[in-house]
């Protein structure tokens, strides 16, 4: 067999240097005429370990990490020309223990079944991988609509974009409302800081996301479809363009489709503009209609009048991708996985301070602990885990004595925060939970659209206590005051932006209370993130006396002699932390 | 609320200066299609860097759209911009990520660096700093971005080097 050698070119790739690999193995392959075959792929997942790259050859599949351009000339050199593995590099593979070989073989890959194993800009790959089979038992089968949708049905599918609503409902619905013209969406917004699973998919496997759409079109009845993808994508936008090219010389989009007469159905990109909003069903209409991405009042909800005022059905990326599979291996080898109210399984894009950052696939029903510190390795740096983030400025902060939670949808919104798309953001003692809630309402106050007075107005009320908290202004009282707000905000906001914008600060009042009694009441941080809370002195013994941090300070609150000790006269000192930042000997202690 | 991205210090264009020829294409294109300003405004940004206020006009009379309501979109979505840009625009990520992993260094050191503040522009117009929500290269936080190249695991002496190198490479 043929030697290949692929390499992993998402955006985290790309970013860690993998064009930089690419281009380096394929001079190399040219000018010795090496004999191997050398292939593109998407995300594998392993993010921390960028960029990788793939062999397989005669004895079987090795994934090598940290391939730079120096390792990648030693890897081929090694293994392609002396047939000899370097070991040490080997971050995965199926023949001996290699280090990240548990990573992998934890999960369960439905939604990322192809990512990383194919080229995405590749129909005939997709179809070597049963693509389009799903559709195409669907027309051999003569499988009516309503089949097709008791499969979604029984398989359990929740709607994986954070709502959890039941995706089988939704195209009952939508299908229940006759009409001349039905739409489906793609929401590919994904706009929740820390969450990256949907830009994977859409980079690493966009076909199957074309078919489980066209299967909804089937289902509906859907006669016109959008992605609708944030313009922050390009190469999921390039990619997905690519794929909806082929599909059509296919015959797979277009007109008579899959062989149907009178089945006509097509998709188009449209590109998000920049707003957090859209990522709401109706918003995201009113911006493909092209108006201010506004929610507007549900009922009537979108299976009724959607886009245009027609029967839409609105999916997110990766209940999409689910969709082919469920159709293949039949609802109940889906519902086989998970618990009793949420079945199959859920994407996570681990990140924060966690060793292995990157993206995972679990079967619904796994604690929480297990997720991070089975798969994700535990926390950067030996650190104490605190808390971890889930669902993003919709959601909230789990503390670590919670851990054992499971991952369903009520499982998780029990404790206050929520499911989410996934975005698994880890904390470790050095993060200031007061700051985190801050920063999620910054983000909220910004991204409110307007229309309700306590979204806009409240937001910005709290975050105005937040930040008399943080600089050390806080008042007795200021935590009844953030409650109070925050369940007005909830009880008079039409979306769910406002609905939900006040999770991350009401779950760390529950969990962190004291955080913020220190801050208040102390007028101290815990975890030294503050800075105006915090004192800054030089560490004697350390002090080399070399003159940077005095040269630095704007405040001129630094006074001492070439190789003595300096001293911090804390009358000038404005806190800004330059000295902190400019020492070289960590010399300057925060307390 | 989203009108608050406009309190930025503004740098003046003449008119004139604007060639407002390059967007009839666009125009012709996409004049009759039902739900085009969106379309309209990014096609208009990729052409001049920014939507110039002539061509709002232009844009305006020949498609019928009110001003209004192109400037209610024009500023409800953060990818447009109203003001030219520097040549190469910063963006430094600020998602959650990013956050705790000491962003905030970065865009310090930027501004220092650069003496400007986030959102403005350097008075040679070659660089503009931006922040932003999220890159999505969540595993190499903190991240920034410039010219389409990501740039990962910095430290703000690491991001300040890396913007004057690369405008050495190009003076050179």
């Amino acid at each position: 067999m043929m030697t290949t050698v692929t390499v992993g070119l998402g955006s985290c790739g790309i970013a860690a240097g993998a064009n930089k690999t690419y281009e380096k193995i394929k001079a190399m392959k040219e000018q010795e005429k090496l004999p191997f075959e050398l292939q593109k792929t998407s995300c594998i997942g392993m993010c921390y370990r960028e960029p990788l790259v793939e062999i397989t050859d005669d004895t079987g599949t090795y994934i090598y990490g940290d391939v730079n351009e120096d390792r990648a000339v030693e890897v081929i050199e090694k293994h392609i020309n002396q047939h000899d593995p370097i070991r040490d590099y080997i971050v995965y593979t199926d023949l001996f223990e290699a280090a990240e070989n548990d990573f992998i073989q934890a999960q369960v890959k439905i939604v990322l079944r192809n990512c990383g194993y194919m080229d995405p800009e590749s129909i005939a790959e997709y179809e070597e991988r049963n693509g389009y089979t799903a559709m195409k038992t669907i027309v051999m089968n003569k499988l009516s609509r309503e089949e097709v949708i008791k499969t979604i049905l029984d398989s359990g599918l929740r709607g994986r974009g954070g709502g959890g609503f039941s995706t089988g409902m939704k195209w009952k619905f939508a299908n229940a409302n006759k009409s001349e013209q039905k739409y489906v969406i793609c929401n590919a917004d994904e706009g929740d800081p820390g969450a990256f699973m949907d830009r994977s998919v859409l980079e690493g496997d966009p076909h199957s996301i074309l078919e489980g759409m066209i299967i909804a079109a089937y289902a509906i009845e859907a006669t016109g479809g959008v992605i609708y993808c944030r313009a922050e994508y390009p190469l999921a936008i390039k990619r997905l363009n690519i794929a909806l090219h082929q599909a059509h010389e296919k015959g797979y989009l277009g007109k008579d489709i899959f062989g149907i007469k009178g089945w006509d159905f097509d998709i188009y990109i449209k590109e998000g503009a920049g707003a957090f909003v859209c990522g709401e069903e109706t918003a995201l209409i009113a911006s493909i209609e092209g108006e201010r991405g506004m929610p507007r009042k549900r009922p009537p909800f979108p299976a009724a009048s959607g886009l245009w005022k027609k029967p839409t059905n609105i999916n997110n990326v990766e209940t999409y991708a689910n969709v082919p599979w469920i159709i293949l291996n039949g609802a109940a080898a889906y519902a086989k996985y998970g618990t009793e109210k949420s079945k199959g399984t859920k994407v996570f894009a681990l990140a924060g301070k966690i060793k292995r950052s990157g993206l995972v696939e679990v079967p619904m029903g796994i604690t929480i602990k297990d997720v991070i510190f089975k798969l994700g390795g535990g926390i950067k740096n030996n650190k104490r885990f605190k808390a971890v983030q889930l669902g993003g400025p919709s959601g909230g902060c789990i503390p670590e004595y919670l851990s054992d939670t499971i991952v369903d949808y009520d499982s998780v919104n029990a404790t206050g925060a929520i499911m989410g798309s996934g975005g698994m953001v880890v904390m470790d003692e050095t993060t200031c939970m007061v700051d985190v809630a801050k920063f999620f309402l910054d983000f909220t106050r910004k991204e409110s659209c307007g229309k309700c007075t306590f979204c806009r107005m409240g937001t910005m009320r709290m975050l105005e206590i937040l930040e008399r908290i943080t600089s050390g202004k806080g008042r007795e009282g200021d935590i009844e005051k953030l409650e109070e707000l925050a369940y007005q905000i909830k009880d008079n906001s039409l979306c769910g932006l406002g609905q939900t914008a006040p999770n991350p600060v009401l779950t760390t009042i529950r969990y962190f209370r004291d955080e913020y009694e220190a801050h208040i009441g102390h007028k101290k941080c815990p975890a030294k993130v503050c800075r105006p809370l915090l004192t800054y002195t030089v560490d004697e013994e350390k002090c080399t006396g070399c003159m940077v941090c005095l040269k630095n300070c704007p405040a001129k609150a630094i006074t001492g002699e070439r190789k003595k000790p300096h001293l911090i006269n804390q009358d000038l000192c404005t806190k800004c932390g330059v000295c902190f930042t400019k020492c070289k000997f960590d010399s300057i202690v925060l307390t | 609320m989203r009108i608050s991205r406009l309190n930025q210090k503004k740098t003046e264009i003449k008119a004139e200066d604007t060639d407002l020829r390059l967007i009839e294409p666009l125009i012709e294109k996409n004049k009759a299609k039902k739900g085009n300003l969106i379309p309209l405004l990014q096609g208009a940004q990729d052409l001049y860097g920014y939507i110039p206020k002539v061509v709002f006009e232009k844009i305006s009379a020949e498609c019928g759209i009110p001003l209004s309501d192109m400037f209610g979109v024009a500023t409800f979505y953060s990818q447009f911009r109203l003001h030219p840009v520097g040549k190469h625009i910063i963006k430094v990520c600020h998602g959650t990520a990013c956050h705790v992993q000491n962003a905030k260094e970065i865009s310090e050191a930027l501004e220092e660096s650069l003496r400007i503040k986030d959102g403005e522009t350097t008075e040679d117009r070659f660089y503009t700093l931006e922040s932003v929500a999220c890159l999505g290269c969540c595993s190499l936080a903190p991240v920034m971005m410039v010219a389409d190249q990501t740039y990962g695991k910095l430290t703000g002496n690491e991001a300040v080097k890396i913007i004057k190198n690369i405008k050495l490479a190009e003076n050179n």
